[in-house]
């Protein structure tokens, strides 16, 4: 069984480290603290958390004055709100500014479970994608969150970090993180998958059972969607047969949607999407959901096979 | 009695119509903007930068040859389209060259249609209303953080605080006791598509914010001692955001453009400036 972490409870703990080190760090929350786990933060600097409650919109404009004058400002609540609501906010008053503000919001995609539609963002990356400026973090499991999260400190601007509620597999043996350059996680000529989010550890399954079939899969954790590492995706088109793409989001200006602007340009291949299909969520267990939406490995395993 | 000579407000009353003479030159060459809440929240604005304190020291403390001074007072312009005006007060302070006012919405230039970092003395870009307030509490709460003493003024325009965000910022600021944060009410009664009270309503205005916990000054913003007598008040309160709700007249100071809705969003022709300067002589 491979170890299971929450996401949001790393990002509570990199959020510690980093207020002891930087006393310019400042965090936001909107009532959601103890499931974003910025109350591990508010409970060390209290004089550095501001809750505004609920009222995202609010707390994103705050950040951007919080950002005019030297911090760096870290902002958390629910995927749904963080890009939903405040939208305008984030493209007009944090990205056009170019701020150094750091969205991270948990809870994003289907697995979010039985709170139902309204509290599953599937189109959280599509609103932030489209934004200059914004520069995108979707880790895998928990330990890749620890580097996003340095990642997003560490670069100057305004970043957005997706991060699930339900308890993410670790994916093993990753090479090391490099922001803006995907992690090839297996070789293989026959096709390729590329994954971000839950979906890596799923791909890697599929990769699995495929290869006792004797079909060789490249498997890559495309963990950053702004900038997209171009060159793997092109490569992959080249030296492959065709590419899936798996996302735990809508096919609509997602994932997907990035990969195929980078090869309708430069190496028209076959693609086929693994993700949300213009569709709403909808109440169940994670699980259920992953199956009623088709986005378990052995969806991506048809996948592959229908690509060769 | 008032506590200011006649040659002070006679000083700033020329500052306010020369600012007004700028504002009507550049957007006449712009060819587009918005006049009308540009003069009215000018004598508020001008008085801000360049009036005194009783104590005779400078209300607005800055310095534009250091526009990044981290000790400087904020100044955020909520109601964003009203730039012409802001542009015109930078330029008199000397944070551009005044020559740059008549590049204004031309391409490449400094002075954008709305308010944009590009501009020396502009920290945050507006434009998308109603998100101003916010962006001044967040100043606010990193003066608390840093133990600095400077102040946050924030301009906001009346139809402007229809916005929700305005609301749920008021709510915050008084929640965080910003007492070095006080919001300014352009309040002329004029919004694009009419009379405020026809389009929707804000009042009791003073009773909206007095329930959302704020000090609150009601004056005439064209009465300088009005004004003056409230950035001299507005520093004295502890624990609270203080608003200013200044009674204006959009268009102020050029006698077809008072309350003609039509110059919110309209600039004046060649033969409208040149009437238009000539009563700001």
């Amino acid at each position: 069984m491979p170890e299971l972490l929450y996401q949001r409870d790393i990002y509570g703990k990199t959020l510690v480290e980093l207020g002891r080190e930087n006393k310019d760090i400042v965090v936001l929350d909107a009532d959601l603290s103890g499931s974003t786990r910025t109350c591990l933060f508010a409970k060390e600097f209290p004089e550095r958390f501001f809750n505004f409650g609920v009222a995202e919109q609010n707390m994103m404009a705050t950040a951007a004055g919080l950002a005019s004058c030297g911090k760096i400002v870290f902002v958390s609540t629910f995927a749904m709100f963080a890009t939903g609501r405040a939208w305008d906010q984030i493209r007009n008053t944090i990205c056009y500014n170019n701020f150094n503000i750091k969205i991270v919001a948990s809870h994003a995609g289907i697995t979010v479970g039985p709170d139902g539609s309204s509290h599953q963002a599937l189109e959280d990356i599509t609103l932030m994608r489209v934004i200059p400026n914004m520069k995108i973090i979707v880790p895998c499991d928990g330990p890749q969150t620890r580097d996003a999260v340095r990642t997003a400190y560490r670069i100057e601007g305004p970043f957005y970090i997706r991060l699930g509620r339900a308890k993410f597999p670790t994916v093993e043996k990753k090479p090391e993180f490099i922001f803006g350059k995907a992690q090839i996680l297996r070789e293989g000529t026959d096709a390729t998958i590329i994954a971000c989010g839950l979906m890596v550890y799923e791909a890697m399954k599929a990769a699995e059972s495929l290869e006792k079939q004797n079909i060789q899969v490249r498997v890559i954790n495309m963990h950053t969607l702004k900038p997209l590492d171009k060159e793997i995706i092109l490569d992959s088109a080249k030296k492959t047969k065709g590419i899936v793409v798996c996302e735990e989001h809508s096919v609509i200006g997602g994932l997907a949607c990035a990969v195929d602007d980078v090869l309708t340009e430069k190496y028209p291949c076959k693609i086929i999407r693994i993700g949300i299909h213009n569709r709403f969520g909808q109440s169940a267990e994670p699980e259920e959901l992953l199956r009623e939406y088709n986005l378990l490995a052995e969806d991506i395993e048809r996948a592959v096979k229908k690509i060769l | 009695m008032s506590v200011y000579p006649e040659t002070e407000i006679k000083r700033l009353a020329e500052k306010a119509k020369h600012i007004r003479r700028m504002i009507i030159e550049m957007l006449a060459k712009a060819g587009s903007g918005h006049p009308g809440g540009s003069l009215s929240a000018a004598d508020l604005v001008t008085c801000l930068y360049f009036g005194k304190f009783s104590s005779g020291e400078p209300i607005f403390r800055h310095n534009p040859k250091d526009p990044t001074w981290p000790e400087r007072d904020r100044f955020h312009l909520s109601k964003g389209h009203c730039c012409p005006l802001w542009y015109a007060v930078l330029a008199e302070c000397g944070y551009f060259p005044k020559e740059q006012i008549y590049t204004l919405r031309k391409l490449g230039s400094i002075l954008q249609g709305h308010p944009d970092r590009r501009t020396p003395g502009v920290d945050v870009a507006s434009g998308s209303l109603g998100q101003g307030l916010s962006v001044a509490l967040g100043m606010s709460l990193a003066a608390k953080i840093d133990k600095k003493n400077y102040r946050v003024y924030v301009l906001l325009g009346d139809g402007e605080i229809q916005e929700g965000n305005i609301w749920e910022a008021a709510m915050a600021c008084s929640h965080y006791r910003c007492d070095n944060l006080t919001a300014i009410v352009d309040y002329n009664h004029y919004q694009i598509d009419g009379r405020v009270e026809e389009i929707m309503n804000l009042e009791p205005l003073t009773e909206k914010w007095r329930a959302f916990g704020w000090y609150v000054l009601e004056i005439d913003g064209h009465n300088f001692y009005q004004i003056l007598d409230a950035y001299n008040t507005v520093v004295q309160i502890k624990e609270k955001p203080q608003v200013i709700i200044a009674h204006t007249i959009k268009g102020k100071g050029v006698s077809f453009m008072e309350n003609v809705v039509d110059f919110h969003g309209r600039v004046p022709t060649k033969e409208e400036a040149e009437r238009a300067l000539k009563e700001l002589e």
